[in-house]
């Protein structure tokens, strides 16, 4: 197991979504604890991610999407039972 | 012609409110809509989910009207990933219309092994995969998502940040990266940074682990950075 204080930047960000995925938090990684390069990495996917949920913005489906879907039901209906 | 006392309207004014959109902190508050919590983690609250345990029951056994409940608890949030995952309204409506249409066939076999909206959520992203794929996009399936490939191995991120990005971010740019990235990174980009959902509930929606569904988020923010850091930035937009 390398020794995460002698990381390289190349090994650590190699190192990163399987050390994401098993939970650590990579903040407080001793290798991001002293490197800028990869600090400013994670903080750039984490504006990235900010960024993205102010995107798009929140809407209901038109109310004639229901009076479509009742109409297809009652087809598929009509169908099943001819 | 519609009948007006089994519209979802109707049924939202008869006491079962919709479900808000999630922000970000409260994805985990709409299990409230699911009928019972699962093993991932979800939580419901037992007055709710036991009128929507009851709403979900006569949905079952053929009630229209119980059927327009649960279309009005959960088109918002079927309509908005839908939305987000192909980029454009009138293949949203579709998609929507068919994740609904399929909800209606399948309905009875639903056993309760998972939380409802979360059976209702992993049917509408079949939905959509089979429709990109029929679109001839690049579209891998769910397992194929949540496996790593080749290409996305190690070492492929490695890089120094690009500053640029911090502070101000091109909205159409990311908009555009975001409907570039594969299908499978796509979709777990969406549920998790822009619907806002946890990740044991996307875990159960894609059937793979939460530190699965760490990493490939980690993936998708990553390919997305790499898609930004292409794309020249425009003078004087922000």
């Amino acid at each position: 197991m390398q020794d995460p204080k002698n990381m390289t930047c190349e090994e650590f960000q190699a190192q990163m979504a399987e050390l994401i995925g098993s939970g650590e938090d990579l903040s407080v990684h001793p290798h991001v604890q002293t490197c800028t390069l990869c600090r400013a990495l994670l903080n750039e996917l984490e504006t990235i991610a900010e960024a993205a949920r102010q995107l798009f913005p929140v809407e209901d489906p038109p109310d004639t999407l229901w009076e479509k879907l009742e109409t297809a039901i009652k087809e598929e209906g009509n169908q099943t039972r001819s | 012609m519609q009948a007006h006392d089994s519209s979802p309207r109707a049924a939202t004014a008869s006491g079962n409110p919709p479900i808000e959109m999630p922000s970000r902190k409260t994805a985990a508050s709409l299990q409230t809509a699911d009928v019972e919590p699962a093993s991932t983690g979800e939580v419901a609250a037992p007055s709710v989910a036991g009128a929507e345990a009851d709403v979900l029951s006569r949905a079952q056994a053929g009630d229209h009207h119980a059927f327009a409940q649960l279309y009005s608890l959960h088109k918002r949030r079927i309509y908005s990933l839908c939305l987000r995952m192909v980029g454009n309204v009138a293949e949203a409506e579709d998609l929507t219309q068919e994740a609904f249409l399929q909800l209606h066939r399948k309905i009875a076999t639903f056993r309760g092994d998972s939380a409802f909206s979360t059976w209702l959520h992993r049917l509408a992203i079949n939905v959509v995969l089979m429709h990109l794929r029929k679109k001839g996009l690049s579209v891998i399936s769910l397992d194929e998502a949540m496996e790593p490939t080749p290409e996305e191995g190690p070492g492929r991120s490695f890089g120094a940040p690009d500053l640029s990005l911090t502070g101000s971010i091109d909205r159409l740019a990311l908009e555009r990266a975001i409907a570039e990235l594969p299908a499978g990174y796509r979709l777990i980009f969406v549920l998790h940074d822009i619907e806002g959902y946890e990740h044991n509930e996307i875990a159960a929606m894609l059937d793979c682990s939460i530190g699965n569904s760490k990493s490939q988020l980690h993936k998708a923010r990553l390919k997305l950075r790499d898609a930004m850091r292409t794309i020249p930035r425009r003078e004087g937009r922000r």
